[in-house]
Order: C-alpha cells, then structure tokens, then sequence
C-alpha cells in the first residue's frame, strides 16, 4: 500500500488579494460528538477520560466473537435531542449498519454505524453573517461508536510496533453532517461556534475538544465567482480547535486557488492538518480507501423513537441560545452584541438573570459582567469553566454593586476596583467601600477647593486652555479624580472646572 | 462468471489479506456460487413484501431492545492481554501500522 506522496503548492499563503476575489470557497462541516453517557454505546463500560489503558473493556467493545451489543438507551436520548435542537426530523425508524475497514483501532474490523436509514435529517442552524442571519443546513445527524486510540510514539520498540487502548472503543458519537453552505473560515468559525453553544446548552457533550468530545473535519472546495459548479472537494481532517479550523481552511482556500491559477486540477483526497508545518498535507487516496461494503448490522435491531417519547425530549429540551438572545434583547432591553456575549454559555446567561432577579438595571449589569470577565480572564485559564469565574461573587452581591453605582454610592471609577475586591475576597462591596475609604465625596464644595489647588498649581496648562487647547481639560479632570482617589463624581467635577476656567 | 479473480484480490486487498494462487481460485469459485444462487433467490416475487436486514425482526419484537446508562465493570482486561500475540501490557500490541 503505498502512501501517496505529500504534494503542496508552493506560494500558498500568498495568493494576492485580487487574484483571491475571483473565487468563492464552499465549505461543509462534519462533526463528531462524544455523548455525555456514562457507559458505551453498546456495553455497559464506563467512557471516563484518563482511566489506565484498556480498563474499561470487556468482550463487546473487544470485538469478542460472540459477544453481542446492546444499544444504551441515554445515547438514544441524547442523539435525539441533538437532532431536535437542530431542527432535524427525528426518523421513526433508523438502522445500524457496519461499515468495514481494516484498522488495528477496530477490533471487529467494522464499526458500528449508521448509513442509509440514520437517526435524522434535513435540519438547520443560523449563523450571523455580517448584519444578517444565515442557515446553515443540517444534512443529517447519525449515531456510531468511536474506535479505539493507537499510540505511536513514546514506548520501546515504537519503530515496529503500534500500541492500543480500548478504553475508547465503543464510545457513543453523533456525527453531525453540515450541506455546504459555508462561503468563508469565518462562516464556519461561526457555525462551529453556535453549534458547540447548542450541544453545551442541551447537555448533548460536554465538546471538550482537548479530550476529542469534539471533532471538526471539512469538505472544502473553491470556484470561480459566479460560477454554478461546484469544484473539486478535498476533506480536511484534524480540525480540532477553532484556531486549527480557520488556519486549516484559509491554508487549504489558498492552496486550491494556487493550484487552479497555476493551471493545475484539484485532486479530490483527504488531507491532514498539520499544525507544526501549518499546512495541509495529503492522506490517502480516496476512491480506495472510501469502500466502507455498508450492510445493515445484522446483531442490532432497527431503532424506533416512539412519538410520545420524541415528544418527552422536546418538551425537556431547555432554552436554546438563539432563543435566548432574543428573549434577552426583548425582555431586558439588551443590544444584540450585548445578548450576544451573555448568552456565551448557560451558566454566564444564567448568573446575568439571577443578578438582575436581585433587582440590578439589565444594560448596567450586562456591561459590569463583562469587566468582571476581563478580569477573570487575566487570572483565570482559558479552559476552565465559566462558572468558575466569578470567584467568590455572589449574584446578591453583584446586584448590590450595580445598584450602588446607579444610585451614586460608589463612583464608575472606583467600583473597578471594588469589583477586582470582590473577585479577589468575596466580600461584598458596601464593606470593601467602607474599609477602603472609597465613598464619594458629596461636599460640593470641597470637591471646589480641589478643583482650584489643581488649577493654580498648573498655570500653563490653564493658559493653553484659554488659548483654545481644549485638550487639557481631560489634564485637569485626571488630577482631580487622583487627588480625589476617583471618590468625586466625575459629572460635578467638569461642571467645576468648566465654571472655574471660564469665571477668570 | 459472477466474480471474477481482480474482484477476489480487490475483497482481500480491502481486509488486508494475502492469497496464494489456489486459494484465490477457491474463493472466487465460492463467492461465485454464492451470488448465482442470489440470482436463483431473485426469481421470486417479493413485490408484496416488506425487506427485512435482521432475522431478529418479527412483528412480536420490531425493535432493538434498549440499555440502561449504568456503569458494570467487566476487568477481563488482564485475561484478554494474556491471549493476545506480542501484548505489552496494560497496552495491545500490533506490527507499526502502515498508513494508506
């Protein structure tokens, strides 16, 4: 079996911007998701991440002979309510099929899949593209169970031998199949987004793509503008981050158009990413490799989603997030960018409602929410999880400080600092306004008598000003609120300086 | 002549598997009778009935059965590594495998 040579076409990456805009790139995802079950697919071994190698077996996901699979019931569930929440229609009736290869990953020598009758069909997602919305269409969501994890490097003898682990052989998988509606990286970015945002929301997977709860391939192909036909598709494999998605596609666009207006075809192939070169590379040949001999597993029964059943995991399907942003825009007066980040994940949505049930202004919440993230995410690490940004901030305690802010108790200024408080203690912020001496200055007058220290120490600046260098008023407002710690309302403090620059 | 010898070495060539002459010989005459005698089954009329994949299938069981989602631990790990050729534990071990 030879391997096909690695071909890449030199000056991708550099294809003119001009040259660019005579194509159009077409792009189709496909998804693989691990379900959030306890056990495999089709035996009861656990599917934990990270257990000592081959723990989690026994005969069925070994490929015993004889040993027989039984279907585990949550998977079911949990494909359907993926298939729903992508508006698919939830087949009656699906079946298993085998799809052949050889492959020390597979036991059996075939994996478990569905091929002609799968789960669901014919679905949708939206995107934003630009200022409008855009569906993506769903071509069909099917179950499968994943294979097992060859090692290749790090043991003795790695130059003849390839180890296995099991453990993950038998893991339940949808494959979520995207039509090829996509025109650009970012399109798919954004629907890698919304689909990720919709399988978290629905407790489908937990899309840790570290783990590989979530795979990402893509059918990439380029066409002259305009043009009706499609061209000649290759399937990028190995997309697994959204960063590698849009690298992977933008690397690939180039190399096809490179390709075409170097006068050369297409070959239609499947290529790997590789992140260390950051290029795309040649896999194998397709039209060999791609005979699968589907037939209809004969040890599983067809799979019925009885009516009433289908109806029970609708009704428990919780708010998705498009819905969510809409009922946020409209319910609580947000913006759509500002619905946009809220609705990030269910439990950042689901702290920004529980702040504003204690009574704090929606918009004043949504833009203190997003302070508290930027600090959270100077401390936090990236992968961990939204709950655990808010550190010891209670939504009591979060309502509290935008209500002091609104009612003037605190100023803007200074309740930055009082949030990064309360992220560090967890105290809330009427005892770190008390303990810090942060409370505004309300005396008018003093504020005044700072206000004219700040002029007459800087005689220049305010001859500048009165030569019409409006710029060094900010000047001014800064010493004051220096001078002040940021206690003075910043509203009073130009209204004085303003009244005092003018009067002499 | 259903099968003839490249369809016997494309069938083998996808398992992965190397034949000798005579059994190339051997299979191709076996998967030929066994598609002529498809070809004899094809004579019937089965317009009015409905295709069947399982033999499981019956109008008293339609569907699989289901699984509950609880963990049962099985530990036949050790005893299985100890029947597989050139196991190095706790890992499967196989000849480096080729990419194609």
């Amino acid at each position: 079996m030879e391997r096909t040579s690695i071909r890449t076409v030199e000056g991708a990456g550099h294809i003119p911007a001009e040259v660019r805009a005579n194509y159009e790139s077409v792009i189709g995802l496909e998804v693989h998701v691990q379900l959030a079950t306890a056990t495999k697919a089709f035996c009861a071994c656990s599917t934990r991440f990270g257990d000592p190698p081959n723990t989690n077996t026994c005969p069925v996901c070994l490929g015993l002979p004889g040993a027989l699979p039984v279907l585990n019931k949550r998977a079911l569930e949990l494909a359907t309510r993926a298939a729903l929440a992508l508006h698919c229609t939830v087949q009656e009736r699906s079946r298993f099929a085998r799809k052949n290869y050889f492959y020390p990953d597979l036991a059996k020598g075939y994996q478990i899949s569905q091929f002609e009758l799968p789960l669901a069909t014919g679905g949708w997602l939206e995107i934003e593209s630009g200022e409008s919305k855009k569906r993506i269409g769903i071509t069909r969501v099917h179950m499968e169970e994943d294979a097992a994890k060859n090692l290749h490097e790090g043991f003795a003898h790695a130059d003849r031998y390839s180890h296995i682990d099991f453990n993950r052989a038998g893991v339940p998988l949808i494959e979520i199949v995207g039509e090829p509606d996509l025109r650009a990286p970012e399109e798919a970015y954004a629907c890698l987004t919304n689909l990720k945002q919709a399988l978290e929301y629905t407790s489908v997977s937990d899309c840790n793509m570290e783990e590989g709860s979530l795979r990402c391939d893509a059918n990439v192909s380029v066409r002259p503008r305009g043009a009706e036909k499609f061209g000649t598709k290759v399937e990028v494999k190995n997309l697994n981050s959204f960063r590698y998605l849009q690298h992977a596609l933008e690397y690939e666009i180039e190399r096809q158009i490179g390709a075409l207006e170097a006068g050369e075809t297409v070959v239609q192939e499947t290529r790997l990413w590789n992140v260390s070169a950051g290029r795309t590379e040649s896999m194998r040949s397709k039209e060999f490799a791609h005979d699968y001999r589907y037939f209809p597993e004969p040890d599983l029964l067809p799979v019925r989603i009885a009516e009433n059943w289908k109806e029970e995991i609708q009704r428990a399907m919780p708010e998705l997030p498009d819905a969510k942003r809409a009922r946020f825009v409209h319910v609580y007066g947000l913006t759509q960018d500002e619905a946009v980040v809220l609705t990030d994940s269910q439990q950042y949505a689901d702290y920004f409602e529980a702040v504003v049930k204690h009574g704090a202004d929606p918009r004043q919440t949504a833009g203190w929410m997003q302070r508290l993230s930027h600090l959270a995410e100077k401390t936090a690490e990236l992968s961990e999880i939204i709950a655990d940004k808010y550190g010891n901030v209670t939504a009591a305690h979060f309502a509290e400080m935008v209500g002091l802010v609104k009612d003037g108790t605190i100023t803007a200024t200074n309740a930055r600092a009082v949030l990064a408080k309360m992220f560090e203690t967890g105290k809330p912020a009427a005892e770190i306004i008390a303990s810090e001496g942060l409370s505004p200055i309300t005396d008018e007058e003093g504020v005044e008598s700072i206000c004219r220290g700040v002029l007459a120490k800087n005689p220049e600046n305010v001859a500048k000003y009165r030569a019409g260098n409006e710029g060094v008023f900010k000047f001014f407002v800064g010493q004051v609120m220096r001078e002040t710690r940021g206690r003075a309302n910043p509203q009073t403090v130009n209204d004085i300086l303003k009244r005092l620059l003018q009067r002499s | 002549m259903k099968i003839s010898r490249d369809d016997v070495l494309y069938v083998a060539e996808l398992a992965n598997l190397e034949l000798n002459e005579s059994e190339v010989e051997t299979f191709r005459g076996q998967l030929d009778a066994i598609l002529t005698y498809i070809d004899k089954l094809k004579q019937l009329d089965v317009s009015d009935v409905e295709p069947m994949a399982q033999v499981l299938q019956s109008a008293a069981s339609p569907d699989g059965a289901l699984r509950e989602d609880v963990v049962r631990k099985c530990d036949v790990a050790d005893a299985i590594l100890e029947q597989a050729p050139e196991a190095k534990k706790p890992y499967f071990r196989v000849p480096k495998v080729i990419e194609r």
